[in-house]
């Protein structure tokens, strides 16, 4: 399947927003994960971004940079949202009122801890009536998303926005799933490679013979080993480096997603 | 551009298991007799005067050897639901025809194993605070949202791709939208589809919270309707292109139609602007038009708002052509299985000709327009659109048909 990439959004500690993480995901720039990134997302109105949690946040932030740079109108493009574990910072807040004795649940806590927050809140924002997908696959998240929104765009002939997030989850919970940093990543993606800023031939491979692409340096391989929405940082290694790669993400260990990027313009 | 009709893909197996009982045959025979699953909520030490659509005797087995990480009330649900009308068999066969890599594993769920992470929060070290080892290394296995996806892949022996969708109620409709684009995409040669959603506490507490929950069996389309109630449930079908097995006479899905509302996180839309969009969708790939529907399975989830609002999209595209009614007064709402089992609740009234009527409705709301049908109807049918909306505004249509 070919799409063309039209637009990229990132989002982590020391990779704050594409223009500056393209630099530093090029070794042009010191990679310096000392601030955690506090996105204000603009695009949700001042109402819902008050009450909203990091994850939604940090999600419609990479997907309004993506968008933005896409020029596309968010009205018409489809969504997939990949998350591991989606809210687990709300979860943890409903299941400690749930162990209290009273059991009193905050109905705006309940409807929030649903998968797909994220992508309802940027459906809010954005007044979308699009096809939205909010979808996990634990580790293998960001690939089995990344399928579903190629194949999206591929057979439905539309454009797609595809959102990667993962962040740590809140302690005691964070034991059950150990997600040391925040990652959050967009793609823009259209079934047409006019005016794409990269092709991606994008192919399900068995996995015999096909090792998993790594990341370019120890830093950003450590990144996209502990977050399972940082498993993307080898294609946007490639888009930044404006250099064309083949990069397997890995699939139930059984498959590869084979992603074959070739840039179109720097 | 898209919409385009596709490629009706057969329902070569099918299967599963609600509060009305194990397999197809329970379930139709409940459906006949007007026999509701909704008992006196007696979940746990849950106090809510509300009803349930409880499943009897998962509480009585715990999940084998082979997967036993995977033990937890909704994987057991799932498994429970693997082993009725032969499905397995059914699996065993399309692994023969096509290869395990051959075989999509798409499921839906809303809360997945969320019942352990609520009882571990009340088992945490009083000193430390920290959750009990047995979960934390369990987590992957029963809570996190692919655990479902997971534990159906292993325990049916297949490598192909896999994924969980979680978009609240419509999670099980959407998976017949991603299974059908896998197999357009040649992703694969057959897809096993499917949806469970198990009681927890936190939907419990949370329609609760949320006034949603009604204090009597949830009565759809009814004028005194007063809101929900909750269910659980399993459902899988297998799915291969038509093309390729025909089998005239076979339940097939014809169509689907994904939307959002982009209004709001758990109101619908006032004018029902995305349900319309995504019938339409629906119609459009099954290549049909609104006089081609016999019947129409709502979402009907007897809250005030959700029936108004299904009406009013309903009544805009079919006027008071298709018969329309709820079938949730039997089985509660299964919110992430809702999507599966109703699609399979269409594949059996069209297999069988006849159609429920809506139970727990005893006057139907005079402000409704569509069709609503109270009594059951026995006649043949051959095309059935089912609707799904959930939160984040996450709509759902499918169009069911007798090839």
């Amino acid at each position: 399947m070919r799409v063309g990439i039209l637009g990229v959004g990132l989002l982590a500690a020391g990779l704050e927003g594409w223009p500056a993480g393209r630099d530093v995901l090029a070794g042009i720039r010191p990679f310096d994960p000392s601030t955690v990134p506090d996105p204000a997302a603009s695009l949700l109105p001042a109402n819902e971004r008050r009450r909203s949690s990091d994850c939604v946040r940090w999600a419609v932030q990479v997907a309004q940079e993506a968008i933005a740079q896409s020029g596309l109108d968010p009205h018409e493009v489809a969504t997939v949202f990949a998350s591991s574990g989606g809210e687990m910072d709300v979860l943890d807040k409903l299941c400690r009122a749930l162990a209290a004795a009273e059991q009193v649940v905050s109905p705006t806590l309940f409807h929030q801890s649903v998968h797909n927050t994220a992508a309802g809140y940027w459906g809010i924002a954005t007044k979308c009536q699009q096809s939205s997908t909010a979808l996990s696959c634990y580790d293998d998240s960001c690939a089995a998303g990344l399928l579903e929104a190629v194949t999206y765009a591929s057979v439905e002939e539309r454009p797609v926005l595809f959102v990667a997030y993962d962040l740590p989850a809140p302690a005691p919970l964070h034991g059950a799933r150990p997600i040391a940093s925040a990652f959050a990543a967009a793609v823009v993606l259209a079934p047409s490679v006019e005016q794409a800023l990269a092709i991606a031939d994008v192919t399900l491979t068995p996995a015999a013979g096909r090792e998993v692409s790594p990341a370019l340096g120890q830093e950003f391989e450590r990144l996209r080993l502990d977050n399972p929405a940082a498993r993307v940082l080898p294609v946007l290694q490639a888009l930044a480096l404006g250099r064309r790669a083949t990069i397997d993400l890995n699939l139930l260990d059984d498959q590869r997603l084979t992603i074959e990027v070739e840039p179109c313009r720097r | 551009m898209s919409n385009r009709p596709m490629t009706p893909l057969t329902l070569s197996a099918y299967t599963m298991v609600t509060a009305n009982g194990r397999g197809i045959g329970a379930v139709s025979q409940a459906l006949r007799e007007r026999r509701s699953g909704l008992t006196l909520c007696d979940f746990e030490d849950v106090l809510l005067k509300t009803y349930i659509g409880r499943v009897a005797g998962l509480e009585d087995f715990s999940l084998g050897e082979n997967v036993a990480p995977f033990d937890c009330r909704n994987n057991r649900l799932a498994w429970l639901g693997l082993q009725q009308d032969g499905f397995m068999v059914a699996v065993a066969e399309a692994i023969q025809r096509y290869g395990a890599g051959r075989i999509a594993v798409v499921m839906g769920t809303s809360t997945s194993g969320i019942l352990e992470t609520e009882q571990a929060y009340r088992n945490r070290d009083p000193l430390t605070g920290a959750l009990p080892p047995g979960y934390t290394s369990h987590y992957r296995y029963t809570h996190n949202m692919y655990s479902l996806g997971h534990f159906v892949r292993a325990y049916l022996g297949l490598k192909g791709p896999a994924v969980v969708i979680s978009t609240a109620c419509s999670s099980s409709a959407k998976v017949f939208a991603t299974a059908a684009r896998f197999l357009q995409a040649g992703l694969c040669d057959a897809a096993i589809v499917g949806g469970v959603d198990s009681l927890c506490h936190t939907t419990l507490h949370g329609f609760s919270a949320l006034q949603l929950l009604s204090a009597s069996p949830c009565r759809p389309c009814d004028e005194d309707r007063d809101g929900l109630s909750l269910g659980e449930a399993a459902g899988y079908a297998l799915l291969e292109s038509s093309e390729r097995v025909g089998r005239k006479g076979a339940v097939a899905l014809l169509g689907y139609g994904e939307s959002t509302d982009g209004y709001h996180m758990s109101h619908p839309h006032p004018e029902g602007a995305g349900a319309i969009r995504a019938i339409r969708q629906s119609l459009d790939r099954a290549g049909l038009q609104p006089p081609d529907i016999d019947y129409i399975n709502l979402h009907g989830t007897a809250t005030r708002a959700n029936d108004a609002v299904e009406d009013k999209a309903v009544y805009s595209i079919f006027g008071e052509g298709p018969a329309c009614s709820s079938t949730k007064g039997w089985t509660g709402h299964a919110l992430g299985a809702a999507g599966i089992t109703e699609a399979l609740i269409a594949a059996l009234c069209l297999k069988q000709g006849f159609i429920p009527g809506t139970i727990n409705c005893e006057r139907v709301d005079p402000a409704l327009r569509s069709r609503i049908l109270r009594e059951n109807e026995e006649r043949p049918i051959r095309r059935v659109v089912s609707n799904i909306f959930g939160f984040g505004g996450n709509n759902c249509s499918l169009v069911l048909g007798v090839l």
